[in-house]
Parts: structure tokens; C-alpha cells; sequence
């Protein structure tokens, strides 16, 4: 029964090859795959321009999704897990939060220009605004929705404030506070690419590669790096289960 | 001796909802008492109040004299739900009272196995609460409460989502464990014959608001008998007190 469903995926890659060779598709709109598969051996190996290897183009595009999110967990865990708590915390920023959420963050790619200069902290700061809402929001409603007999519970066994915060809230708030960095993961990683589009210093990044290669017309390596963007966000999300299911073993 | 006194006069306005009126009841150290009472008569409120986790509008909570105003380590509270913490172990859950004491690790693992044991729950002390029966997650949570020492033990409906059978055996179980330690215990129920097998004195209370309408001494010896005469005359008596308070 397995195989069924790689029937149609690899009818569809047939009929395309063919329809590319007989020549109804132009490849300069939509190259066949096997095009596009020398053209990620050329990303590979000859880079995208050239000696600008794919390999160092994922691993900025990375260093600056890792940036920005690593500044959104620090920031939106915290500031989630306190809002969480208190009812008036929550009142006194969640509407200013609630003002800024509905901005996307490309958007902001003028002014974090016009901040930060071409580079790294503007990327980041694009990233780190696409990250920020879904970690904080998740970790909120995390917080919130723990069972109120949980708290009672540790009370009854005389719990201050304190051992409540640390060993009920964070702890309970954990599997939602995962889905929002998984959320948010995904969304910083779409918005890398898009941040890219308009300009890196270093010369580097899978976005600016497609849009290189878009300036000099190959096709076939645009489609092979779109596909590489997909497939790492992919391998991102995978990695975010896996280490999910091995720290929340109680589910 | 433990004088376990509770004195409420008290008017609890929720909502302007009155939820028990004038309950007063005394407590002698080392007895088993059982609070019967139609659902939702507010008999978790009461066991809260008595928690300390919930104020009274009126009237005091005495325990040896003092006042209890507010949560205590000596009274301790197990609940109907278990309300385990699903992200600990067996043993890490028994435990978290000792923990929150400030207890060093060797010593409160020491005697959290030793609890483990006692409690049956031997090859289940790394396993989380989802992993296990409703029978044993309650003697997870009668363990977390009972490794504290309180000086009362309060019960909320503990056993009432479990089946029959195991239900049974948790009674023994929790009665055998009574007359090991001589923990002075308050036990919530609305199951009659649970009170009658468990219970040296048995509070019937009113639909809401709750008052105490009578109070039975169970006389009968122990090892009890569920099925014996004496058990079923006074049974019956709070049956057919109860019967007056149905839920309309």
C-alpha cells in the first residue's frame, strides 16, 4: 500500500520531463527536472555567482534565522511566561502588542534598514519580529490554560509564588511553549527569504542566491534553490518534533 | 492530644450564592470522618476552606488552637481529579512537597522510595502519570500528600472516578494505612456505603446551602463487614436522610 502514494508525484515528474523534451513546456519558464538537477550540482559546486556555494548561502541564510529567533525565545518566553501569570501585566502590554502583531514583518524591512544598515542585525530584526508574536502568544495561552487544580494542588502542599512559577507554570506551559517556537521557527524561516530579496552585504543567502541567479537568468538553479529552502525548512521542523518528543515525554 | 476543631459560622457569598451555612464540627486527632452530601452541596469548597486555600466569609478554622488562614504543609489535601503533575514521575510527583520544603535531593528521593513502596507502586516510580490506572495514580497522589505529615488528611471524593472493584480495594487499602499511622482524616464522598465501610463518624450535609443535618456514630468493630446488619441499618438511616435532599 506504501508505494500508492508515490504513484502520482513520480507520473507527474514523467509527463513534465517529456513535456519539456518534446518541447510544450520552454524551459526558460520551467526547466525539466533533470535540468534542475545539474542545476543544483552547479549550485553545489560552482556556486550562485560563481564560487558563492550553495553550502555557505544555508549556512548564513541559518546563522541569521538563528539570530533572530534566538533573540525571540530570550525575549518572548520570558515576557510570555510573566504575562501568563499576571492578569495585569497582561493588561498593561497586551494591547500595544496587539497594535504591533498585525504588522508584517516585511513591512518593517524599510525601517530596520534605515536602523540597522544593510546585514546581519536588519536580517535578524525581520526575523525576529516573524517569531516573536507566535513564541509569546503560545507561551501566554500556555500559561493560561494551565488546570487551576494544579495550582491548588501545590498549594496544598504549601508552594509559594515562586516554586507555583517554577515548577508549575513553566513546566505545564512547555508543549505550548514548543509549538510556538515551532510556528514561529516557520514563519521566520519564510520571512528569511523574502528579508534576503532585498539586499545582504555579506554576499551570501539562499534568497539572494535565487534572486542572483533569477538576474542572470538560470531557471533551473532558481527552481533547485527554492526546493533547497523548502526542504531545510522541512528538516527544521522535523528537528523541532523530534527534540519536542524528547523533552515532553509525557504526552 | 490534637484537637482538631472547626468552627464555621459561614455565609459564603459567591456570586451572592450562599454555599454553606453555619458548619461547625470537631475533629479528634487520629479519627476517620466522612462528610456525605448531595453533589455540588459545596463540600469542596468546605475542604478548600479548611485547606486554607480558600477564605471563609465567616467563622474560623481551628487546628490545635490555631487559626488557619491561609496554606499550610499541616493539612494536606487530596483530590478527586488526582491532579497529578503529568510532567513528573511517580516518584518525582511524590516528592514535590519535599522539594518545595527545600528537603536536599538524597534525603527526599529516600524517602520518596520509601513511600513508593509502601504505596505499591514498585517499577512504576519513573513512569509518568498518563502511563498509569486510575487506581494507582490515586495512591500516587494519596503518597505526594500523606510523605508530608500532615496532621489532617482531607479527601475529595478521592475514589470517585475509579470502577467499583478497585474502588474496593483502595478503601482497604487507605484504611489499612489509617490504622498503621493513625492519621486524623477528613474524607469527602457521596457514595454512602464508602462512608459506612471508611468512617468512625459520618456528617450528612444539605442540598445548598449546606448545613450538617445529622451526624452518625459508626459503631460497628473493624475489620468491617461491607454486607453485615449493622452496616446496613445505618445506611439506610442516611439514605433516607439523603433522600429528603435530593436535587430538585
Amino acid at each position: 500500500m506504501k508505494f500508492e502514494r508515490y504513484i502520482l508525484p513520480v507520473f507527474l515528474l514523467f509527463l513534465w520531463q517529456l513535456l519539456s523534451y518534446v518541447g510544450v513546456i520552454p524551459s526558460y519558464l520551467l526547466p525539466s527536472p533533470i535540468r534542475i538537477i545539474f542545476g543544483f550540482k552547479d549550485l553545489m559546486f560552482v556556486g550562485m555567482p560563481p564560487e558563492h556555494l550553495l553550502y555557505d548561502h544555508a549556512r548564513y541564510s541559518l546563522y541569521r534565522v538563528a539570530y533572530g529567533f534566538g533573540i525571540a525565545c530570550l525575549v518572548g518566553i520570558p515576557l510570555g511566561l510573566i504575562m501568563g501569570w499576571s492578569e495585569r501585566i497582561r493588561a498593561l502590554i497586551g494591547p500595544l502588542i496587539e497594535l504591533v502583531r498585525p504588522i508584517p514583518p516585511l513591512a518593517w524591512i524599510p525601517i530596520a534598514i534605515l536602523w540597522f544598515g544593510i546585514g546581519i542585525k536588519s536580517a535578524a530584526f525581520i526575523i525576529f519580529l516573524g517569531t516573536f508574536f507566535p513564541i509569546l502568544l503560545n507561551t501566554i495561552s500556555g500559561v493560561v490554560a494551565i488546570n487551576p487544580i494544579f495550582l491548588d494542588a501545590a498549594r496544598s502542599l504549601n508552594a509559594k509564588e515562586k516554586d507555583i512559577f517554577f515548577k508549575v507554570l513553566i513546566p505545564g506551559s512547555i508543549p505550548s511553549i514548543f509549538l510556538g517556537m515551532r510556528i514561529g521557527m516557520g514563519i521566520g524561516w519564510m520571512t528569511l527569504v523574502a528579508a534576503e530579496f532585498t539586499g545582504v552585504k555579506e554576499g551570501y543567502g539562499l534568497g539572494y542566491m535565487i534572486m542572483t541567479a533569477r538576474d542572470i537568468q538560470r531557471p533551473d538553479e532558481i527552481i533547485a534553490g527554492m526546493l533547497v529552502i523548502g526542504i531545510i525548512g522541512l528538516f527544521i521542523n522535523w528537528a523541532f518534533g523530534a527534540l519536542e518528543s524528547k523533552i515532553v515525554r509525557w504526552r | 492530644m490534637i484537637n482538631v476543631c472547626k468552627t464555621f459560622s459561614l455565609d459564603r457569598e459567591k456570586h451572592g450564592l450562599e454555599v454553606l451555612v453555619d458548619i461547625s464540627c470537631r475533629i479528634e486527632e487520629g479519627e476517620f470522618v466522612s462528610l456525605v452530601g448531595p453533589s455540588g452541596c459545596g463540600k469542596t469548597t468546605l475542604l478548600k476552606i479548611i485547606a486554607g486555600l480558600e477564605r471563609a466569609t465567616r467563622g474560623r478554622v481551628l487546628l490545635d488552637g490555631f487559626e488557619i488562614a491561609s496554606q499550610t504543609d499541616k493539612v494536606g489535601l487530596v483530590f478527586q481529579e488526582y491532579a497529578l503533575f503529568p510532567w513528573r514521575t511517580t516518584l518525582q510527583n511524590i516528592v514535590i512537597g519535599l522539594e518545595i520544603m527545600g528537603v536536599n535531593k538524597k534525603e527526599r528521593l529516600a524517602a520518596g522510595m520509601e513511600y513508593v513502596n509502601m504505596f505499591g507502586l514498585k517499577g512504576f516510580e519513573n513512569r509518568y502519570p498518563c502511563e498509569l490506572s486510575g487506581g494507582m495514580q490515586q495512591r500516587v497522589a494519596i503518597a505526594r500528600t500523606l510523605i508530608m505529615g500532615p496532621k489532617v488528611v482531607l479527601m475529595d471524593e478521592p475514589f470517585g472516578s475509579l470502577d467499583s472493584q478497585t474502588r474496593n480495594d483502595l478503601q482497604e487499602f487507605l484504611l489499612d494505612l489509617w490504622q498503621k499511622r493513625q492519621d486524623t482524616v477528613l474524607f469527602v464522598t457521596h457514595n454512602v456505603d464508602e462512608a459506612v465501610f471508611l468512617s468512625d463518624e459520618i456528617l450528612v450535609l444539605s442540598k445548598r446551602p449546606a448545613r450538617i443535618i445529622t451526624r452518625f456514630q459508626v459503631d460497628c468493630p473493624r475489620p468491617r463487614d461491607r454486607t453485615s446488619v449493622e452496616c446496613n441499618i445505618i445506611r439506610r438511616e442516611i439514605l433516607s436522610t439523603l433522600r429528603g435532599e435530593r436535587v430538585d
